[in-house]
């Protein structure tokens, strides 16, 4: 995932030593956004609360659903030649016919940006989703298992961070050929590492709290505890991150893209598209370049848009009185 | 203090040799590749095969991974299968111009991030924080490639002022001698940064400037500059310090795109070059490196911590 670094807010980033010890996690803002609220239910209404209030946030969810409409409703009131390639239209300029102009394949770039643009939704949702169910178990479970257990779980995550998550790429992707689902499963193997500390530190918080020893003493599961009481109170948390991994896989799929190790042709993503595009920018061919890279940065705004607000909506101190 | 200490040496070993083994098994998942990514598409079997032997690439992989162990404990990180060097020294060529790209963009990504984040807490909600907030949202959202070519298509080819390749000399002394090729890859890992850590500086600024001990100085008298720059900077400092050692990897892989698009002789090209080649000893030599040093930045995070917040006391848990 991640070509950057981002915690769950200014408290919560923690050193990546054993939480109990550091300071960083005392005021995890997850834990304190979810103070006292015992359910999954009362914390999401929360959430939509304030983030109903949060226009940008507001603005960058109209994107999504607008650009995901464009995406995948788009192709089937304006379908397009994505798949032969026809060098006798190539490079085109926009035209009425073409309305963003053709790339050097002879694609219609306007058409390649809806079949891109599936593929890079695609992509960050579904490494959102695994990474968000794998990184929240494994949080779970190391925070509630402590000891030995908690500390090698949490030295595997320490020697994942070691290694820039894009360098281990650059040699998987030697090994594996990639395809979609191929870079889905590497971005997933690279990006639950967040997610998966995070968690933990809130279950280090929850699980010396009255309910869940109650719910203990009530003779609760290991399991039940996890899934019941433990994942709902840090689903501000989860949520958070969930979105921001969307962002970050999109970007770091076009990072790789640029090192030549993206989806192969004649599948496409934005960033591909764009950096094929800035081979052609010196020469003028603006129409490769500017709209893939307008639309990608747009989508990552968006979702970097609502998983901001929904950490201010967790952060009490944050809120205005 | 000693004791965790002790602790968290203990545990940044048993990190170090995770980095190893994991990038060890990884980079042998396909046997062969060396080999042929090495001696060509064409070479003959009986070559792959003396390859492998000369190189103990036949042997199990526990044996290989003991080897190199040894070697590693030895000071010896292997010969580069395609360069035919010795990885220490070609690291040892590289890290230094890292040292200079890292440090200079990270020192100038503070000074710029500091006091915007500290402006924009002060003027929280207002234009000026608006305006900051959406510039470090679209850099935050811009693939690094497409904002490094960005600024050579203005700066190189559009006004000609600076040059589009990083210095290409060979010691860093000799790269400061020609500083105008060194401003794009700078500020582009710069600017990068700024973005994530002004936006940390101004959640931990907004929640300082709440705390009674910023109300005191006020009532006290202190002027406003001061304020800021002695109580407000210094306490919120902290996320921004914890940031900076454990954004160390992800500076070093934002590294790797610029290094490539700007050429810049660094530890982020040699490691692209070698994963594309499939040069198994600086593969491995470099994430050894890399590894090492991250650690060694999340240990001096922990450390600095104790320094700027006299309230953190390690070593009761």
């Amino acid at each position: 995932m991640a070509t950057r670094e981002r915690g769950a807010g200014p408290g919560g980033i923690s050193p990546p030593g054993d939480a109990a010890a550091t300071p960083g996690q005392a005021g995890d803002a997850g834990a304190e956004g979810t103070e006292g609220a015992a359910s999954a239910g009362s914390s999401l209404r929360l959430i939509a609360r304030t983030f109903a209030e949060n226009r940008a946030a507001v603005a960058g969810l109209v994107l999504i659903a607008a650009i995901t409409l464009f995406c995948f409703v788009g192709p089937l009131l304006y379908p397009t030649n994505q798949v032969t390639v026809q060098l006798g239209i190539a490079k085109l300029p926009p035209s009425a016919r073409y309305p963003l102009g053709t790339d050097p394949s002879g694609y219609n770039v306007l058409g390649r940006l809806m079949l891109g643009g599936q593929s890079s939704l695609e992509l960050g949702f579904a490494v959102s989703i695994a990474t968000t169910v794998l990184g929240t178990l494994y949080g779970a479970l190391a925070g509630l298992a402590g000891g030995v257990v908690d500390a090698v779980m949490m030295r595997v995550i320490d020697t994942f961070l070691a290694v820039p998550a894009l360098v281990l790429l650059l040699i998987l992707v030697n090994i594996f050929t990639p395809n979609l689902w191929v870079i889905i499963l590497l971005l997933t193997f690279l990006s639950w590492l967040a997610i998966a500390r995070l968690v933990r530190g809130e279950v280090l918080t929850l699980r010396t709290r009255e309910f869940v020893q109650a719910a203990r003493m009530m003779g609760a599961g290991r399991r039940r505890i996890v899934l019941r009481h433990l994942v709902p109170n840090a689903i501000g948390v989860i949520v958070v991150n969930a979105t921001f991994t969307v962002a970050d896989a999109i970007l770091t799929l076009s990072a790789l893209s640029f090192l030549g190790l993206g989806l192969p042709p004649p599948q496409a993503d934005w960033g591909g598209m764009l950096s094929n595009g800035l081979n052609y920018l010196f020469d003028g061919y603006w129409w490769m370049v500017y709209p893939p890279a307008i639309i990608l940065i747009i989508t990552v705004v968006a979702f970097n848009l609502i998983g901001d607000a929904i950490r201010d909506s967790l952060d009490v101190r944050l809120q205005r009185p | 203090m000693t004791a965790y200490l002790v602790r968290r040496i203990g545990q940044s070993v048993a990190v170090v040799i995770g980095v190893m083994i994991l990038t060890f098994v990884l980079i042998h998942m396909e046997p062969g590749s060396a080999a042929r990514a090495t001696l060509g598409t064409h070479a003959t079997a009986s070559r792959i095969a003396i390859f492998n032997s000369t190189y103990g690439l036949n042997e199990p992989l526990d044996r290989q991974f003991v080897t190199y162990l040894d070697q590693v404990v030895h000071g010896n990180l292997g010969t580069s299968y395609a360069l035919q060097q010795p990885v220490s020294s070609l690291i040892a060529q590289r890290l230094p111009r890292d040292f200079l790209l890292l440090g200079l963009s990270t020192v100038l990504a503070l000074l710029i991030a500091l006091p915007l984040g500290i402006y924009q807490a002060v003027r929280r909600n207002g234009i000026g924080d608006y305006v900051y907030t959406g510039i470090a949202f679209t850099l935050y959202s811009m693939p690094d490639f497409f904002f490094a070519i960005l600024l050579i298509a203005v700066f190189s080819v559009q006004l000609q002022i600076l040059p589009p390749e990083a210095p290409q000399a060979t010691t860093v002394a000799g790269m400061l001698a020609d500083p105008r090729a060194l401003v794009l890859p700078v500020v582009t890992l710069a600017l990068i940064s700024v973005a994530s850590y002004s936006r940390y500086m101004r959640s931990s600024a907004i929640d300082t400037l709440a705390q009674d001990y910023i109300r005191v100085t006020r009532a006290k008298g202190l002027p406003e500059r001061l304020v800021l720059s002695r109580h407000v900077l210094r306490n919120s400092l902290l996320p921004v310090v914890t940031l900076v050692g454990l954004s160390f990897p992800t500076i070093v892989a934002g590294a790797v795109i610029a290094e490539a698009v700007f050429n810049y002789p660094g530890m982020g090209l040699l490691f692209y070059q070698a994963a594309t080649s499939h040069d198994f000893p600086v593969l491995l030599g470099s994430t050894l490196v890399v590894g090492v040093a991250t650690v060694i930045g999340s240990l001096a995070a922990d450390l600095v911590y104790a320094v700027l917040d006299p309230r953190v006391r390690y070593g009761h848990a």
